[in-house]
């Protein structure tokens, strides 16, 4: 880069060997010297704020905005040529059955996961808690999941659910010859569909979800138990407080604002379930028969296959209302934390 | 708040409740990794095996690897996952760390304004945006570019958040002993603030180059031609074509799982450091 005259004074030059008026009062040169270096300051912070504001302006907030735009017009490549509809797409959403199924699935998938793993999550951690020499090894086996690309890995559980020679239906198949042999064939149990029932396939694929981000809560849910005060425990056990009453009066009231900080991320995370679905039954997505589709999933076939833009807009802030509310009713629950 | 002591350090010996929890412990460490295990051994199985519940194979063979690797673009897409995930791990360390020291370290007028924009763009869900981003990106030709692909994830806010938090920590005398001492305003952020907040920079960094690595919903719709998917695409692509067989899918699936584990067991500590630090301060 070739350099000009006028730029090395300007940047390396300490402001107080700057020429100064000799008949200048002292006060005021402190003043004005006050005054500028506050000037300066502000300066400084919106230019090391440029390049960042614009980037949340243009590809984040503009985008935000954009998408409300998108509902409200029929698509046309050329922004003139689109039409205003008004709240046309809204009123074809409310009516929309495929649209009804995915956001029933979407909301129960959050029923089956986020309980799952508020459970299992603080159940681990409290186990994890109270072993002590190989806690960092079973830590991060747990959350190894977590780490691993969700499409991949959906993949996996889709070969083991498999009907005719996937893991879980050979190993029930061996089980039931087992306890026949033995006589006690009530015990058997038949090879399930998984996948290809429309019954099973949510909760199979609401599995591979809790497996794989399981251990995210396990991190936290540690993280909160270390927090705890040990005198607390101490006390309520020269109350004579046992195993169960010390969890129950004291370490769930104390986890409260990190149990509900794992409420608010896991419910977002499956509210917007996308990867596992598509790549778990990757020839028919979201099926059988629309049985695992999602809402992010419904919202990607129609924007990216039958490039039906703005009722797919639509769909994406139905899904940001959805996250919206659901965020500020389970924050309005943070708001009653426990102080100690 | 005073410092108390926590509940870190139980001071029993092994009880009856140890010993259960031990046990129930290495029970579910089996289910937590058994998909890996079996789809390891199953990658290294012939096709005519594939379909046998033994757990390992009686041949062992790299076939499967081979296939994948030379018959599909599976060099390439590793190669641009980690362009990405490179170019948006320097963005985000230099950008967030430089945001969350002008947030905290430098007094300007609307800062919390500032602040407050920037937490807002939490609130909006990725679906919401792909839309016009790809409007966008037909309209100025970022389809099947490296930019295309790396732009949403430049600055994400989260991370602004944590860096903001590492910042705070630190003394403000340090800075206004800098001043003193003529350092420029970027020399302060770079000189004085950066290195103290390497803790921090190390979790932000592995933990948003495996968020990048493994990023699906965006690149599968950015990257329309072959060589420009990234592991996870290509790999869930491939598959798709692949149809059932499951031993070539097996071997891309390890190929796409392996590396991010390998690289998760040796930076564990960072990770889950940076899970926490987002989780229990955020």
């Amino acid at each position: 880069m070739r350099r000009r005259p006028h730029d090395a004074p300007r940047s390396s030059a300490p402001r107080s060997s700057a020429p100064r008026p000799p008949d200048a009062p002292d006060r005021s040169r402190r003043r004005r010297r006050a005054l500028s270096l506050s000037t300066r300051e502000a300066i400084w912070a919106y230019v090391f704020l440029l390049l960042p504001l614009a980037f949340y302006a243009f590809l984040r907030i503009y985008p935000a905005i954009q998408s409300f735009d998108l509902s409200l017009h029929r698509w046309h490549v050329d922004p003139a040529q689109r039409t205003f509809l008004g709240l046309a797409y809204y009123r074809e959403l409310i009516g929309d059955p495929k649209l009804h199924r995915a956001l029933t699935n979407t909301l129960l998938y959050a029923a089956i996961v986020v309980p799952s793993q508020l459970v299992l999550g603080l159940g681990i951690a409290v186990l994890l808690q109270s072993v002590r020499r190989l806690r960092p090894l079973f830590r991060a086996i747990y959350f190894s999941p977590y780490v691993t690309p969700a499409a991949a890995v959906a993949w996996v559980w889709g070969w083991m659910y498999s009907v005719n020679f996937g893991v879980f239906n050979t190993a029930l198949i061996a089980w039931s010859d087992f306890v026949t042999r033995l006589g006690l064939a009530w015990l058997s149990i038949p090879p399930q569909a998984f996948l290809s029932d429309p019954k099973q396939a949510l909760p199979s694929v609401a599995a591979v979800v809790v497996w794989q981000q399981l251990g995210f809560q396990v991190v936290i849910f540690l993280a909160g138990l270390q927090g705890v005060p040990r005198m607390f425990y101490d006390a309520a056990a020269i109350d004579g407080a046992n195993a169960f009453q010390r969890f129950r009066f004291v370490t769930l009231p104390l986890l409260n604002p990190v149990m509900v900080f794992s409420v608010i991320i896991s419910t977002i995370a499956t509210l917007q379930l996308f990867d596992q679905v598509v790549n778990i039954n990757f020839t028919d997505q979201g099926g059988p028969l629309n049985a695992t589709l999602t809402i992010a999933l419904y919202m990607y076939q129609l924007a990216f296959s039958r490039f039906q833009i703005g009722y797919a807009s639509a769909v994406t802030v139905l899904l940001f209302v959805l996250i919206l509310t659901v965020t500020l009713i389970q924050l309005r629950l943070l708001q009653r934390r426990v102080e100690y | 708040m005073v410092e108390l002591e926590t509940f870190g350090e139980p001071r029993r010996r092994p009880t009856a409740a140890t010993v259960v929890a031990y046990v129930l412990l290495t029970l579910g460490t089996v289910v937590m990794f058994f998909p890996f295990v079996w789809m390891l051994l199953s990658a290294f199985k012939p096709i005519r095996e594939i379909f046998q519940l033994t757990l390992l194979p009686h041949t062992w063979t790299l076939d499967n690897f081979r296939q994948v690797l030379f018959q599909t673009a599976f060099p390439r897409w590793f190669l641009n996952s980690l362009v990405v995930a490179a170019i948006s791990t320097v963005s985000v360390l230099f950008f967030c760390s430089l945001v969350g020291y002008t947030l905290t370290r430098l007094r300007f007028p609307g800062r919390d304004l500032v602040f407050l924009i920037i937490l807002s763009t939490l609130m909006v869900p990725t679906e919401m945006l792909v839309i016009p981003w790809y409007v966008m990106s037909t309209q100025y030709g970022w389809v099947n570019t490296y930019w295309g692909l790396a732009f949403p994830g430049l600055i994400p806010a989260f991370g602004v958040f944590l860096m903001r938090q590492f910042f705070q920590t630190l003394p403000r005398d340090l800075f206004d002993a800098g001043r003193v001492d003529g350092v420029s305003e970027f020399g302060l952020f770079w000189r004085i603030g950066l290195p103290l907040v390497r803790p921090g920079l190390a979790a932000l960094g592995i933990f948003n180059f495996v968020g990048n690595w493994n990023a699906f919903l965006w690149p599968l719709i950015i990257a329309k031609s072959a060589s420009m998917r990234t592991v996870p695409v290509g790999v869930a692509l491939f598959s798709g074509e692949a149809s059932t067989a499951w031993n070539l899918i097996m071997a891309a699936s390890a190929l796409a799982i392996v590396p991010v584990l390998l690289v998760f067991f040796v930076f564990q500590r960072q990770i889950i450091e940076g899970v926490v630090l987002t989780g229990v301060k955020g």
